[in-house]
């Protein structure tokens, strides 16, 4: 479908093909076996300025949006959804500091990421912090200029490779949610190491560690936003951020369904090519239509969520202010609801449409041999990371309840 | 002391287009120019200081090829373009590149040109070598490796059937390369955004002085004479109905002609 993109976007587009289909496709298969970093697929990634799409040109970025990022990441999705990991994880990084950092803060590490030269990371996670963010024990507690970090971070995607990790910890545990503060935290920082790295069912290319601090010593300056505020920062990213996940879930689908429908016109059962009977018909309609819906969503929200977040982060940027003050002096609405829609609608069709394209291709799509299954285990995971599903339906339904009360409709 | 390197780039219609008529399809560079490219970039990050152009021969469409060899790195690009140019052969083509190669070298001596061993649509060959004919420069064709590069000279490698030839060569130069020499990049976006807004001067016969007689219509090709390849004699056809009959009436003919 034409969605009426830019000349830039275009470019985008057919540069990351051109990446996902020269660089990533012939060595999906070795990073999803051995679990190795894909740094020579990064390095064409940081050529290609993919690692800036969406940060502003006073930092080296292209000045783009969400929507950039995600035409990028769904391309290369299509390819591997593993090896795209590092454009969503260092965006995942990068968000919390344009959108909550101070000038200066911004200054210090936006351009080192947005030219790729350092990726980011974004660790919210603990063992008994899953869904429950509030319940985060790790420390960060106040010493002169400096917070002294103790605790255990898991499931950091793109683990020990990144540079720049927004971690959060509470600055006042007696506060409970409302003591949880994020800090960005540099590779080589005293006291942190990493610890466990994970064995996992899918996008194995990107490797799954934990995060271990110690009476790590972090700059006070590194503080993002305000003590206590935590929780907004991590809800504010994520706003801006699912988009990303429901492109890379289309991208799995799509490069999934890609792969099925070329197979299906190939296998011969009872004397035709299976893409003849109506099952199939039918199964690859559902996938392709699904899709198409999914992207029209995530097309249609990130494009609005770029408009409306523009002016903000042009004032940001003129006065020095962190993009957060600026969006609550222009009143800039939430995009809570829609990215939680497009996050849900994009991961659940991924996990149906790969399945689906499994079942199409029969034996062999269970195979290791044929890229298929490698799809399918990859989607699993876009249901569960950047908040469960469920927590997505949780957060639209409570936004809608929100919406109508503030409209003064019956209870 | 720097280098200025010369890629000459032919617009082509894309062999994987699925077109089979060219015309109004849009062009991109002849696939082994591209490496022509790749080249020249490689050659100015090994010689600190270095500048690297391109030229075209072509209709205005060939702008676009043009466009996205600027997106890889190249700093400038220049289009010969001129109705009168049409019509003629390699020779020709040659001829008024050489002329842009001369009017380029008055302002910065270019001390070597790159193309690519041939293109994907007329498959002459011819352009290269034909060129540093009208310049008068050393050439080398279908370059498979520059293995050394000083500030007056280079040696290259070459392959030839069942062996490889290394050769060197003084500046200024002209070297045709094929697809073993390197593996082109990709452009990058800032690359792209930059080459979209590039000004890509246009080159005329006027531009360029040309001599009326040595291009376009005037200068194409004529046949004065063919000389086909004498049709094969008939050959012997050996009976049998089996693999096994077949055989061994060849045999007995191999020992008929003494050969067995």
């Amino acid at each position: 479908m034409d969605y009426g993109l830019t000349e830039t976007q275009q470019e985008i587009v057919s540069l990351a093909r051109q990446i996902a289909v020269k660089k990533v496709k012939p060595v999906r298969e070795h990073y999803d076996k051995t679990e190795e970093f894909p740094w020579p697929v990064v390095e064409e990634f940081r050529k290609a300025d993919l690692f800036g799409l969406y940060l502003p040109e006073q930092y080296g970025g292209l000045g783009g949006g969400c929507f950039e990022l995600s035409l990028a990441f769904e391309e290369i999705s299509k390819a591997c959804g593993g090896i795209a990991m590092p454009l969503g994880t260092s965006s995942l990084g990068s968000l919390p500091i344009l959108l909550f950092g101070s000038a200066e803060q911004r200054e210090r590490f936006l351009p080192d990421l947005a030219s790729g030269k350092k990726l980011g990371a974004f660790n919210i996670t603990e063992p008994e912090a899953g869904s429950d963010a509030t319940a985060t024990k790790a420390t960060a507690l106040k010493d002169g200029d400096h917070y002294v970090l103790n605790g255990i971070k898991n499931f950091c995607s793109t683990g020990k490779e990144a540079d720049v990790y927004v971690v959060f910890a509470s600055t006042n545990p007696a506060r409970g949610p409302r003591g949880i503060s994020a800090f960005v935290v540099e590779k080589g920082a005293p006291g942190f190491s990493f610890g466990k790295k994970e064995e996992k069912m899918g996008i194995r290319a990107n490797p799954t560690y934990e995060l271990v601090f110690k009476d790590c010593r972090v700059p006070a300056a590194n503080l993002l936003y305000k003590e206590g505020y935590g929780l907004f920062v991590a809800q504010g990213t994520f706003d801006m951020s699912r988009p990303g996940i429901g492109a890379q879930a289309l991208g799995i689908a799509q490069g999934a369904l890609d792969e099925t429908l070329a197979y299906v016109r190939v296998r011969k059962q009872f004397g035709q090519a299976i893409s003849s009977f109506q099952a199939i018909g039918h199964m690859l309609a559902d996938c392709a239509t699904q899709i198409e819906a999914g992207r029209a969503l995530l097309y249609a929200t990130a494009r609005a969520m770029d408009a409306a977040m523009k002016p903000a982060i042009e004032l940001a940027l003129k006065e020095r202010l962190p993009v957060y003050d600026a969006m609550r002096k222009l009143k800039t609405r939430r995009w809570t609801k829609e990215s939680a829609m497009v996050k849900v609608f994009c991961s659940d069709t991924a996990m149906k449409v790969t399945t689906d394209c499994v079942q199409m291709c029969g034996g062999i799509g269970y195979m290791r041999d044929f890229p298929v299954e490698k799809f399918m285990r990859d989607a699993k995971v876009t249901q569960i990371y950047e908040g469960a599903n469920q927590i997505q339906r949780n957060e639209i339904s409570m936004m809608m309840i929100k919406e109508a009360a503030s409209q003064g409709g019956e209870g | 002391m720097p280098l200025n390197l010369l890629v000459c780039v032919k617009g082509t219609v894309s062999s994987t287009s699925g077109a089979l008529r060219p015309e109004g399809q849009p062009l991109s560079p002849s696939p082994l120019d591209e490496y022509a490219v790749e080249e020249a970039l490689r050659l100015k990050e090994r010689v600190p200081g270095s500048k690297t152009a391109a030229l075209s021969l072509g209709t205005p469409a060939s702008e676009e090829p043009l466009r996205s060899v600027l997106s890889l790195g190249v700093e400038s690009a220049v289009l010969l373009c001129d109705e009168a140019f049409a019509g003629g052969d390699p020779v020709s083509s040659a001829y008024l590149l050489s002329l842009a190669v001369r009017k380029l070298s008055a302002a910065a001596p270019v001390q070597l040109v790159l193309c690519g061993k041939k293109t994907n649509d007329g498959e002459s060959g011819q352009v290269g070598p034909a060129l540093a004919a009208w310049l008068g420069w050393p050439s080398a064709c279908a370059v498979r490796k520059v293995v050394e590069v000083s500030e007056t000279s280079l040696t290259v490698e070459r392959a030839l059937e069942g062996g490889v030839e290394t050769l060197a060569l003084s500046f200024p130069a002209v070297l045709t390369l094929t697809k073993e020499i390197n593996e082109p990049r990709l452009p990058s976006l800032k690359g792209k955004m930059a080459a979209r807004k590039a000004q890509i001067p246009r080159w005329g016969a006027s531009d360029l002085g040309a001599d009326a007689a040595l291009y376009g219509k005037s200068a194409a090709t004529s046949v004065v004479k063919t000389a086909p390849v004498p049709p094969r004699a008939g050959g012997v056809s050996i009976p049998g109905n089996t693999p096994e009959e077949k055989a061994r009436a060849l045999a007995e003919k191999l020992k008929e002609m003494k050969l067995l």
